[in-house]
């Protein structure tokens, strides 16, 4: 049995065949679409380096079923960026050595894109710590996660009164 | 390397400077390339079937019923595995570590792998390890501590030594005023990096391609070729970013050899990537360990004797027992000194190095055990350890290399606030109510070398192209050395390319033991100066160069240009001198490694000291680190800024040891219960709070021709200890297993 979707992944349309049920958005990403920045850590929703964003909340693309998200728009690290310009919370997690072997790097990003859209979190460091604390670091780049999350919440906060103004 | 030559580069233009990551971009756009990214066309995808039991022997596999389902290609079982030209029981060089590769059917640990599935896609390959539903004969597994009888260690993992004594030990337990005798536990872990071990196998002819993180390329190499009967010089491994490797990506393992046994098998690339649970296995561990410390005092609190006796747990088929005790070898200057080792065999993986392998689960029970010494001499911790301050290397009486431990402890004591830490336990309270405890370690790791070769090479347009076959799995090895390069090149940062992370490249040396920055950037390092010299040869000899005949004064190199060393006006661009000079690319090469006697003259460590400050929850006994001071000394710093996230991720895994971490075993099956990241804690963000590093600056001119000694590792050294004593001054309960949970606490105060 096969199933055919349509997704809109990072701006673009695409109309998937899947041959199989089993097929998690993570595994469409990875090996069927080419766009293997997201990454696999754990594969059972326990570490966050799946996160990705599905019409705009942030989820682990690991527990989630491809066949189940037909007409779902998703956002991934490779789309974050504008050509060269990066985005914000990406500029910010350089500047903040935000992660070391970066393999974290695309969750903990998409992960902060979702927790700043959230606003819950504000520039508040404990509830930052807490809003990131579903995507977990081997090398401990916490700190200057932490910190990133704040500059880039700052950083967007002031763009958004420049055009706003 | 004493510096003789008569041309000089400008050192420390790029150097010492805290520069973003090079490899940020690709970092943080999901651009930068991981082994399991690559997905060459026709490629199979590998699942391997972990045993199920930790002792005995698989009877029976359904591999008709695996074969059967859609998408399988080929299940691989001991019945039909191809011939491995190499021995995987075979001990054929230093890093090479005995494995299952489904040479029979026993079963030594639980994960082991017992069959391999390849299918068209993961999900085929999944169901397809799963419905050969294995059956066993088992037998009665030997987990933990206990599970075995002891054996004595002569020799400990990497050739250290299992027993040593300076001093009378005798003497000075019977010159004790006062003693302590006291046991420390800690638990088996599991590196469990981000990125699993994963490999993408590619055959052509005999010749293979792996991408795989890999933290020793060059010499991988060798041990694959070995295993398939090739010469190193067929095996090319590309491993440009790790995602992390704490020491468990430099061995060869039975998964990825079977992977690439399986392209050739099939003729197909196979990528396998093992999940989560499957890293509880084969691909190392730290051995879990039974520390006894026993200390003398005399009546001016300085130590008579540090006797540290340690039991490992290793596996039942190979030898890695954690030099835990020698952790007491090089820091105190006690009266004698003794370092014991014993191992116990257990149906595990065997262990292997994991990050700060022996001084991490040594140093946790030592730093403990010294600040119960101190409580029982009522002497403040800090205090004590600077009474017994070692003015030379303990035992051996060799000089350090450099050792600013005093400043570290003053300064991190000055930030932390430690002088109003008052000496009796349970005394402070936060405005919550919180118990409130300070405690401290002393970290100390020895700063090696490996050998590493490097090739740099001036192009005619006057940039800058600098090989080695480096690692970085995180701690910034793109970068860092490539500001070595840099200067030794006298360029600036970007005009300068490094190419690393392949094996066709320069031999970089094994990332690990906190000594690749040293060994890979003193090979850059001399492949830059040799090319400068070269170069200077060539323009110092040509007539039409403004450099002609400075030879006896020297040049120096910066910017691009050969400047006579006391004559600015005097000058040339490289560009120009290898223009006139035919236009030729000049090409140097450079190694580098610690010659023998230069290490028979000192002893050479990072040194640094850890302030803890721990709130314990009155009622509940919930524990939280609120702040976390660590200033360490680790000879020259090259990049600030990566250097303060490595050491502050040592100080988390910290954190980690102290209250985190720990491998469950089920004593009835042998199987690890807790195999994966719900029931295997690490530190989250939310844990980690108030870190503070410090970097106290050394000169070192005896570590290596750039004094560099490695951050990699000290950072979890003395804050293990610093956590434990700061448990001890909050509640009043000295706990002597880690990690330590609410209920040890909980049972404490019920006494």
């Amino acid at each position: 049995m096969s199933f055919s979707i349509s997704l809109t992944i990072n701006g673009t349309r695409r109309d998937v065949l899947l041959e199989d049920a089993r097929v998690t958005l993570l595994d469409l990403l990875r090996e069927r679409l080419a766009l293997p920045g997201t990454k696999k850590g754990c594969d059972r929703g326990q570490c966050g380096a799946c996160t990705v964003l599905v019409d705009g909340r942030r989820v682990n693309s690991c527990l989630s079923l491809a066949v189940t998200l037909d007409g779902a728009e998703v956002t991934t690290i490779e789309g974050l960026a504008q050509g060269d310009r990066l985005h914000p919370v990406q500029a910010a997690f350089i500047d903040h050595d935000g992660f070391q072997c970066g393999y974290c790097t695309p969750g903990q990003i998409m992960s902060a894109v979702g927790l700043i859209a959230e606003g819950h979190a504000g520039t508040d460091p404990d509830r930052i710590r807490e809003g990131m604390s579903g995507n977990l670091c081997r090398c401990a780049a916490y700190h200057g996660i932490a910190e990133a999350v704040q500059d880039a919440t700052r950083r967007m906060a002031a763009e958004d009164e420049r055009a706003s103004a | 390397m004493p510096d003789t030559l008569p041309f000089a580069t400008r050192f420390g233009s790029n150097a010492g400077q805290p520069v973003s990551r090079r490899d940020g971009v690709a970092k943080v756009t999901g651009t930068a390339t991981f082994a399991a990214d690559n997905h060459p066309e026709g490629m199979l995808h590998a699942v391997y079937v972990p045993a199920t039991i930790a002792r005995g022997r698989v009877t029976h596999l359904d591999v008709a019923a695996a074969r059967a389902h859609p998408g399988v290609v080929e299940v691989i079982t001991p019945a039909n595995r191809p011939l491995l030209e190499g021995d995987p029981e075979a001990k054929h060089f230093m890093f090479a570590f005995r494995f299952e590769a489904l040479q029979d059917d026993t079963v030594r640990y639980a994960n082991q792998p017992i069959a391999l599935v390849l299918a068209e896609t993961l999900e085929a390959a999944t169901e397809g390890a799963r419905l050969l539903d294995p059956r066993y004969e088992a037998e009665s597994p030997r987990v933990g501590l206990d599970g075995n009888t002891p054996y004595t260690v002569e020799v400990g993992a990497f050739g250290r030594r299992g027993q040593t004594v300076h001093g009378d030990v005798a003497a000075g337990h019977a010159a004790a005023v006062q003693s302590l005798d006291v046991t420390y536990e800690t638990p088996a872990q599991y590196h469990n990096a981000m990125e699993t071990h994963a490999v993408v196998a590619q055959w052509q002819g005999d010749q293979v391609t792996l991408d795989m993180p890999n933290q020793a390329i060059v010499m991988s190499r060798g041990a694959y070729g070995y295993y398939f009967g090739i010469p190193a010089e067929n095996v090319l491994i590309r491993s440009p970013y790790l995602g992390g490797g704490f020491g468990s990506k430099a061995i060869p393992n039975g998964p990825t050899v079977l992977a690439i046994l399986a392209a050739r098998m099939t003729g197909r690339p196979v990528k396998l990537m093992l999940r989560r649970d499957q890293m509880f296995g084969p691909v190392g561990h730290r051995g879990a360990t039974r520390q006894r410390l026993r200390i003398g005092i005399d009546a001016e609190g300085r130590m008579t004797v540090l006797d540290h006796e340690s039991l490992a747990t290793t596996s039942t088929f190979d030898d890695f027992v954690e030099s835990a005790a020698n952790a007491s070898q090089g820091l105190y200057a006690a009266g004698a000194l003794r370092s014991a080792h014993s191992g116990v065999r257990v149906d595990t993986g065997t262990p292997g190095p994991m990050r700060a392998p022996g001084e991490a689960s040594g140093s946790a029970a030592l730093e403990c055990a010294m600040d119960e010494m101190a409580e029982r001499a009522g002497l403040d911790p800090l205090e004590f350890r600077l009474r017994n301050y070692a003015e030379t290397e303990p035992g051996t009486g060799l000089p350090y290399s450099s050792k600013a431990l005093r400043e570290c402890y003053l300064r991190g004591a000055e930030r932390f606030g430690w002088a109003k830490r008052p000496l009796q336990p349970r005394q402070m309270r936060d405005e919550d109510g919180m118990l409130v405890g300070w405690g401290m370690g002393t970290a100390l790791f020895h700063a090696p070398m490996f050998q590493a070769q490097a090739r740099a090479v001036l192009r005619p347009d006057g940039t800058g192209l600098v090989e080695t076959a480096a690692a970085d799995m995180g701690q910034g090895a793109w970068t860092a050395l490539a500001q070595i390069a840099a200067d030794s090149l006298g360029l600036p940062l970007d005009k300068v390319e490094f190419r690393s992370g392949s094996s066709d490249l320069p031999d970089g040396g094994v990332a690990g033991g906190s000594g690749h920055t040293a060994t890979a950037g003193g090979a850059l390092h001399a492949a830059g100066r040799d090319a400068i010299d070269r170069l200077a040869q060539i323009a110092t000899a040509d007539p039409a160069s403004p450099l002609f005949g400075a030879g006896n004064k020297g040049v120096t190199a910066r910017d691009g240009r050969l400047f006579v060393t006391d004559d600015d006006s005097r000058s040339e661009s490289y560009a120009e001198i290898i223009a006139r000079a035919g236009g030729s690319e000049v090409i140097g090469t450079g190694s580098a490694a610690r010659p023998p006697e230069q290490a028979a003259k000192h002893a050479m460590y990072s040194h640094g000291a850890v302030f803890a400050e721990v709130k314990v929850d009155p009622d509940l006994y919930q524990m939280r680190v609120t702040r976390l001071v660590g200033a360490f000394a680790a000879g020259r710093i090259i990049n600030p800024k990566l250097a303060e996230s490595q050491l502050m991720g040592g100080m988390i895994w910290g954190i980690s040891f102290a209250l985190h971490e720990e491998a469950r075993f089920d004593a009835r099956t042998g199987r690890i219960m807790n195999a994966d990241f719900a029931g295997y804690h690490i530190p989250v963000n939310a844990d980690v709070s108030g870190l503070e590093v410090i970097t106290v600056h050394e000169d070192d001119p005896h570590v290596n021709a750039l004094g560099i000694k490695g951050v990699g590792e000290i950072g979890i050294v003395g804050t293990v200890g610093a956590i434990g004593n700061a448990i001890w001054h909050a509640t009043g309960h000295r706990i002597r297993r880690f990690p330590i949970r609410i209920e040890d606490l909980l049972r404490a105060e019920r006494g």
